[in-house]
């Protein structure tokens, strides 16, 4: 799996018509996505896109209603417990014992995955290095902040050197000093080779991932590179301050020139046709008796990317 | 059939071990609940009557009379609460329940007991309400007419002049109970109070185990590893049987100690027996964790589940034989039956194994099945 040929030959994870049903709800509908090995992948979306339901029936705790996923070349769905020692996974709830303390809950996972005794203390002295946990070996984990709490999660999933990672939303309620610190940790793991597969609600952090797939609804809305799914915007995209944001986005969606548009940050980021001149876009505005402050153009986001997808 | 690796087996019960050290509730329910039950059932229960009251209805007024009603008071069981001189107030006697029983002296009761070849007649009249202790009272009171008429007969043959009233030496019935001589009922409680006790603590305590991680969120991690379900069962198992042995050894020395409850047969017998119970009993607990996946739930189906048939159906209060046939066939499918016949042949007739293999064996299937449906019920699934 680590040589160049490799690679190509079998991607480490293999999604193929992957569905879950909860009821009469489709969480994941039909998703078909080949993740590289040693890459990492991003499944991005909003809250109910079907993020969790995938890593879910990725990490083989949750059985699919139909379809196949291969990961690492096992079936999920057929032998789940074939998969486990190929993976970890990080769920998006704290699922650590928090009255157990740091050292307790990575011993009890390296037990778990038989990390032979004279590789533990090099093992645990490299997770300490990058978690900074080396000085609350002894606290429990119920006291550690949230962010802590995440790196004790990381730690513990790759107290075995797993091929693959699967992260639920790993810097959900994280501060962002941690989100940033979790995110080098990341890059750091897939220079080693592991494949990784995270999950974030975030899309300013799917920016970091080599490539992204977007999901809605349980459906595949998009995928590729960051870079190529903001390249795949055409037209002029402009961001136009006003004092009434919330009208203005409602005026311009409404007229004929505007492809997309919708809030971000303190602006609407409005989506013309390339030959649209900012007076022009701005007409159905000014015709509102709405001020304009300020029009500029800018870079698509992945944002702009997902709201014109799904808009 | 599910693979069980010793380490990783061991990594989750040493897990186990340190979440049940740190957890309170837990160790109250491992410890202090089980000694509070055995002092309080040990004191409180007793089938022993040795104290009923009644009241003397003596419309005979005679020394033949009195002697009857001594012969009541001197028997020990009875205490003679009210006398009264005629019937009026006997129904309401009864119905108060200040009395048990009403005994009645007829008129001419002297003279029948003297008169040949008749019986004299007196009545008792006993409250039904409770017809263990009212049986218990009937043959007592049976007993106590028989020994004094029998003592008037031999008064009566030893004078020459009434020697035709003789109807010959009276027959008595000497019977002799072996290995609880005095029927202590409290030696028959102790043991059988350490089965229903522990029938209801093992489940208890193993009901929250998996139920917990589920509610807390750490299964879905645990689920993700390679452990194999049978060694998440043992390992849960392993920590709450250490447990269960403490709890029986405590409670075997707290019946010798404050009850005076004697150890007859072999210790280690008695060991054997009691991990063979136990992990069916814990194994239960486990089944049901793993099916209703929720603490509270879990804690009540458990203890109905174990303390109502270990109390009602295993012989603890109700003798097996007497019950309905459907009722009979039940009993077989309460483990605690099994083991409260170890635990009072064990304790009272220190029998060994040549007596109780037909119940180790029931016991050790009972410990086989619930292992096996613990490690079915527990899966490693979300929304099975």
């Amino acid at each position: 799996m680590d040589s160049p040929h490799g690679l190509a030959e079998r991607p480490a994870i293999a999604i193929r018509g992957l569905t879950r049903r909860f009821d009469d709800r489709v969480a994941v509908d039909a998703l078909s996505v080949d993740v590289r090995s040693g890459e990492l992948f991003g499944i991005v979306g909003p809250d109910g896109a079907g993020k969790t339901t995938t890593l879910r029936m990725l990490a083989g705790v949750l059985r699919p209603t139909d379809g196949t996923a291969l990961v690492a070349g096992i079936d999920v769905a057929r032998d789940p417990e074939g998969v486990k020692p190929h993976i970890a996974y990080m769920s998006q709830r704290f699922g650590l014992y928090e009255d157990l303390t740091v050292r307790e809950n990575l011993d009890f996972y390296a037990d778990l995955y038989r990390v032979p005794r004279a590789e533990r203390p090099a093992r645990l002295e490299r997770l300490y290095a990058f978690s900074r946990l080396g000085e609350f070996t002894d606290r429990l984990a119920g006291k550690l902040s949230g962010g802590m709490k995440q790196k004790l999660s990381l730690s513990c999933a790759l107290v075995h050197k797993p091929d693959i990672l699967l992260l639920d939303e790993p810097t959900f309620g994280v501060d962002p000093i941690s989100r940033r610190e979790l995110w080098l940790i990341l890059h750091e793991m897939v220079a080693e080779g592991i494949t990784i597969v995270v999950s974030t609600s975030y899309l300013d952090e799917a920016e970091r991932c080599d490539r992204v797939a977007l999901l809605h609804e349980g459906r595949l809305l998009a995928l590729d590179t960051p870079t190529a799914l903001r390249g795949s915007v055409s037209g002029r995209m402009l961001a136009i301050r006003s004092s009434r944001l919330r009208r203005a986005r409602d005026v311009l969606r409404g007229a004929a020139t505007v492809r997309s548009a919708h809030l971000f940050g303190d602006a609407v980021h409005v989506l013309v046709e390339a030959g649209v001149r900012d007076e022009e876009a701005l007409a159905p505005v000014r015709a509102a008796g709405l001020d304009v402050r300020d029009v500029e153009e800018t870079e698509p986001s992945l944002e702009d990317v997902f709201m014109r997808l799904v808009g | 059939m599910s693979p069980l690796d010793p380490h990783r087996l061991l990594a989750v019960a040493r897990k186990e071990w340190i979440q049940l050290r740190r957890d309170t509730r837990s160790m109250i329910l491992a410890f202090a609940l089980p000694m509070m039950l055995l002092v309080f059932f040990g004191y409180a229960i007793t089938f022993d009557i040795d104290d009923i009251t009644i009241a003397v209805v003596d419309e005979d007024r005679t020394a033949a009379s009195r002697e009857l009603v001594d012969a009541f008071v001197a028997s020990d069981y009875f205490t003679v609460r009210e006398r009264l001189a005629d019937r009026g107030r006997t129904e309401e006697l009864l119905v108060r329940g200040r009395v048990l029983g009403v005994l009645t002296i007829p008129p001419g009761y002297a003279r029948d007991r003297a008169a040949a070849g008749r019986g004299a007649t007196v009545q008792l009249l006993l409250d039904g309400a409770d017809a263990n202790t009212a049986t218990i009272a009937m043959n007592l009171s049976g007993a106590v007419a028989a020994s004094h008429g029998a003592q008037v007969a031999a008064a009566g043959a030893s004078s020459p002049d009434r020697a035709s009233n003789a109807t010959g030496a009276p027959v008595r019935l000497e019977s002799r109970t072996w290995y609880n001589p005095r029927l202590e009922s409290r030696h028959m409680i102790v043991p059988g109070l350490i089965a229903v006790i522990m029938s209801m603590i093992a489940a208890m305590l193993t009901a929250l185990t998996i139920a917990r991680e589920w509610e807390r969120g750490s299964m879905e991690q645990l689920a993700a590893t390679p452990v194999s379900r049978l060694e998440v069962v043992l390992g849960k198992l392993l920590p709450y049987l250490v447990i269960g042995i403490l709890d029986v050894s405590l409670a075997v020395v707290a019946g010798m100690l404050l009850f005076g409850t004697p150890l007859n047969g072999s210790v280690l017998l008695l060991g054997v027996m009691t991990v063979l119970f136990l992990v069916g009993a814990l194994g239960l607990g486990i089944v049901i964790s793993a099916v209703v996946k929720s603490q509270v739930l879990a804690t009540q189906v458990a203890m109905v589940a174990t303390y109502l048939p270990a109390l009602l159906l295993s012989g603890f209060m109700f003798d097996i034989a007497s019950m309905p046939v459907v009722l009979q066939g039940i009993t077989y499918l309460v483990p605690a039956r099994y083991f409260i016949t170890v635990t009072r042949g064990i304790f009272l007739k220190g029998v060994g194994i040549s007596v109780l293999w037909p119940q180790a064996l029931l016991m050790l299937l009972f410990a086989v099945a619930g292992v096996a449906l613990a490690t079915r019920a527990f899966r490693k699934e979300l929304e099975a």
